[in-house]
């Protein structure tokens, strides 16, 4: 006996969640199924970074859907999400970085984005104080914040549930079959049916999809963070900089957080992680040359989220090109979770109205696989 | 000065030198293995024999004779090629047996090719209301001053809980010429009853006629209450005095020192951190670690040995470090396993050795209301959460202590859950109905003891790094 709902949605992530909260104010009755529980992975375990800074051209608009969002968050899900807006910068080191800059500023502004603008070094210096002399400007996106990943992706499940979203977790999706107009899966001894499906898991997402027949360039990968102990207030906003691999933010606590996009080795099938202390090791030489006041600082902790990396590095969203009723919300590559809030919108105007002003349409998985529907 | 490991790779790297990685480490490096052992006190002996090569206590009867022992076997050790680094501090250990270790400062790193985990037990948390004031310290704290610097309490000094450590203790502290005012025991009257049916064994372990006359020992001195079923620190910013309730009956005494401690528990850090798989041991109430008669763990190459095996005392922990070493050596040189003792002989030491665990694990079965705080008793010290604050976040869908990170930064501290994270899960288990197994236990994350971020930004960075940050 298969129990009827509106859609199925698979992966508890920010995705998974914010998708089934919007669903549920769309008045549909989804099913959120987690293998493990939401926000085990890569969405509650990230940097946290509220970013429409420096983001590819094709997700600027579900990135600016998803900032409107975000600056409402308590009403949406009765939690502030620890969300914070003191923006956030990329720093330019030298004046070939800032030629890099500038470029990027213009090319945005032409196309009518105005969210990122260009600074010079005063008012680098007026943001991060605390940031090396020799550095000539850079970037700021002033909306730009950060939020904890944990609670923001355990508030969606929250919420979600009290709307009246049926979630499992701890129990795998599986036996994944399409039947006379609906989508069958199976959680443990329960089966679901329903004519909707979104594929929103993360990491697991791509072998999914390629099992329903339309595979795609993505790899697992497992970018490493660090915190450390608290050191005195010095800097607001979110530091990026451009040339090296590093971000980092400090918390209302004190402590902060370090990372940047070294990678460490997942190991998927045991949800474990086993991180690279050289490459770690790089990004502390990088902040204990820029922030003296960091060097007595201690890390106390370092790890891992795993989750999903396309190679053209943009996500895969959107309708299915192949199956009617299937969606797909994955491959984020290291930069969904800002994006979590809108896409979740998005995708429950797809579902519900078959379209959205919002501008998703070079996200689609028919950059892979021309649609045959 | 900084003394590195003079090699990349070892055969055996024993962590911690208590008798468990003292023993390992001898066992290996007489077999011919390359051996290194770390280990983060200034000397060798870990919290039973701490400063056995350097205490200032010399009259051997005021720490009694168990303790030197020790000295034995750091002579064996020292008699073996192991080479052996004090304030070592191993932060990071992974499944490929990459070892991260903090010497003098700077950071190393070795690989193994087994790794005998030796990093013993940590005290139980005892969160009663006022355990973070000024004044109350653990026991195993005050066992560590005495037997490194010979000091003793002198103000009005409490000590309350259970356990034979505490009994220890306090032997050690009047034979010092140390003040004890008042010992308030918490062992369950019941627990009298249910180990009962163990007694015999224990009355022919070693451990029996001597516990029995430490305890006679301290009785004629001090006057010791049993029976205690309700424990408080209280003061204003520094502990004043201490409340109990006995046999029905309130009583509040002044104290300027309260020393608790209800039992050890396995060091389970490290080998968390490192993936090996730990089940809750509902007699111990503690996470021991899942291992195969040797000590191997589910890590290929990691075997765990002494207390962090699961609490077994110092004599087992001496033959499970010989037990493990005597593996490694069968995996790695077979030939040279002749000489060792036979693994039937050791085997059969062992169970001497842990002969009379069962009754003490069941009389010492610490009381849930010493184990499970209620109200604005504070669990996580770290972040200053309280039992409410679990209890209500449980309310509002924590399922478990991974979860419950995210509503209350529990466990992400400096402590990394040592003080908090039994008492979490069981806290958990019990307002969710569900066994501490089905709750489970924070997920642990290198550095398991943290470094400046100055250390780590001096390690030697691979090429391909150093690459990746050339500008041009």
């Amino acid at each position: 006996m298969s129990r009827n709902v509106d859609a199925i949605v698979v992966g508890g992530g920010i995705h998974g969640c914010s998708t089934t909260l919007h669903l549920c104010l769309a008045g549909l009755k989804p099913v959120l199924i987690e293998k493990d529980y939401a926000g085990r992975h890569a969405s509650g375990v990230n940097a946290g970074g509220v970013r429409q800074l420096a983001r590819h051209i094709p997700e600027i608009p579900l990135s600016i859907r998803s900032m409107g969002i975000w600056e409402k968050i308590s009403d949406l899900l009765d939690d502030d999400c620890s969300f914070e807006s003191h923006g956030q910068v990329l720093v330019a080191e030298n004046e070939e970085e800032l030629a890099v800059c500038r470029a990027r500023v213009a090319e945005l502004n032409a196309l009518g984005f105005t969210h990122e603008e260009l600074i010079d070094a005063a008012e680098l210096r007026r943001l991060v104080p605390a940031v090396a002399e020799t550095c000539p400007g850079g970037v700021v996106s002033r909306r730009d914040g950060a939020a904890n990943p944990a609670q923001t992706t355990t508030a969606f499940r929250r919420k979600a549930q009290q709307l009246g979203a049926i979630v499992r977790e701890g129990v795998a999706a599986g036996n994944i079959r399409y039947s006379d107009g609906l989508w069958y899966v199976d959680v443990g001894t329960e089966t679901f049916a329903a004519p909707v499906l979104v594929n929103a898991a993360g990491a697991w997402a791509g072998k999914i999809a390629a099992d329903l027949g339309e595979p795609v360039p993505v790899e697992t990968v497992a970018p490493m963070l660090m915190i450390t102990s608290r050191v005195p207030h010095f800097i607001d906003p979110v530091v990026i900089l451009r040339g090296r691999k590093l971000s980092f933010k400090q918390f209302k606590n004190g402590t902060v957080l370090i990372g940047g996009g070294h990678l460490a080795t997942p190991y998927q099938d045991r949800n474990e992680t086993v991180l690279d202390w050289k490459s770690l090791a790089t990004s502390a030489q990088t902040v204990f040359e820029l922030f003296p006041v960091m060097r007595s600082a201690t890390i106390v902790r370092a790890w891992a989220g795993i989750e999903a990396k396309m190679k053209d590095d943009i996500p895969v969203f959107g309708p299915s090109s192949r199956h009617r009723g299937l969606y797909h919300q994955f491959g984020f590559s290291l930069h969904g979770f800002q994006l979590g809030p809108g896409a979740g919108a998005v995708m429950a105007e797809l579902i519900v109205n078959g379209g959205t002003q919002t501008r998703v349409s070079d996200l689609g998985i028919d950059r892979f696989h021309p649609s045959t529907l | 000065m900084t003394v590195a490991p003079k090699r990349e790779d070892y055969d055996v790297v024993v962590i911690g030198a208590g008798p468990a990685g003292l023993a390992a480490a001898a066992t290996s490096a007489e077999a011919g293995l390359t051996t290194l052992l770390l280990d983060e006190n200034i000397g060798p002996g870990g919290q039973v024999f701490r400063a056995i090569a350097s205490t200032p206590v010399t009259d051997r009867n005021q720490l009694g004779a168990d303790y030197w022992v020790g000295a034995d076997l750091v002579q064996s050790l020292r008699a073996s090629n192991a080479e052996v680094i004090q304030r070592a501090i191993v932060w990071s250990l992974d499944r490929n047996l990459d070892i991260a270790v903090s010497i003098g400062g700077a950071s190393a790193f070795v690989k193994a090719k087994r790794v005998i985990l030796a990093t013993g037990a940590l005290e139980r948390p005892f969160p009663i209301p006022g355990w973070t004031l000024p004044g109350v310290m653990t026991a195993g704290a005050a066992q560590t001053m005495l037997k490194s610097s010979a000091l003793v309490p002198d103000g009005r000094t409490v000590i309350a809980g259970q356990g034979p450590l505490l009994w220890l203790l306090a032997a050690q502290i009047l034979r010092l010429g140390g003040r004890i005012d008042r010992i308030l025991d918490t062992t369950e009257r019941g627990n009298y009853f249910a180990a009962l049916p163990h007694a015999f064994a224990f009355l022919t372990s070693p451990y029996f006629t001597k516990g029995l006359s430490m305890m006679r020992e301290v009785k004629a001195k001090v006057q010791v209450v049993s029976g205690v079923t309700e424990l408080a620190a209280s003061g204003d910013g520094q502990l004043a005095s201490v409340s109990y309730v006995a046999s029905g009956k309130r009583e509040t005494i002044p104290a300027d020192l309260l020393l608790l401690h209800q039992g050890v528990v396995p060091n389970v850090n490290l080998a968390m951190a490192a993936g090996v798989e730990h089940r809750w041991d509902d007699l111990q109430l503690c996470w021991s670690p899942v291992l195969d008669a040797s000590g191997n763990s589910s890590v290929a190459g990691i075997a765990i040995a002494g207390d962090g095996a699961g609490i077994g005392g110092a004599n087992a922990a001496v033959v499970r470090g010989r037990i493990a070493a005597r593996a490694a050596v069968e995996a790695l040189a077979p030939a040279a396993a002749a000489k060792l003792p036979a693994m039937a002989t050791l085997r059969s030491d062992l169970a001497k050795a842990e002969r009379g665990r069962l009754f003490l694990d069941t009389l010492f079965r610490p009381a849930p209301q010493f184990r499970i705080p209620k109200g604005d008793t504070i669990v996580c010290r770290c972040e200053e959460v309280t039992a409410k604050d679990v209890l209500d976040s449980v309310a509002i869908g924590a399922t478990g202590p991974n979860q419950l990170k995210a509503y209350r930064r529990t466990g992400m501290g400096p402590c990394q859950g040592r003080l908090c994270g039994l008492t979490v899960t069981e806290l958990m288990a019990q307002a969710r109905g569900k066994s501490p197994q089905e709750i489970g236990y924070y997920r642990l994350r290198a550095p398991v003891k943290p470094i400046t971020l100055a250390e780590l930004a001096a390690v030697p960075k691979s090429e391909a790094d150093v690459k990746a940050v050339v500008r041009g």
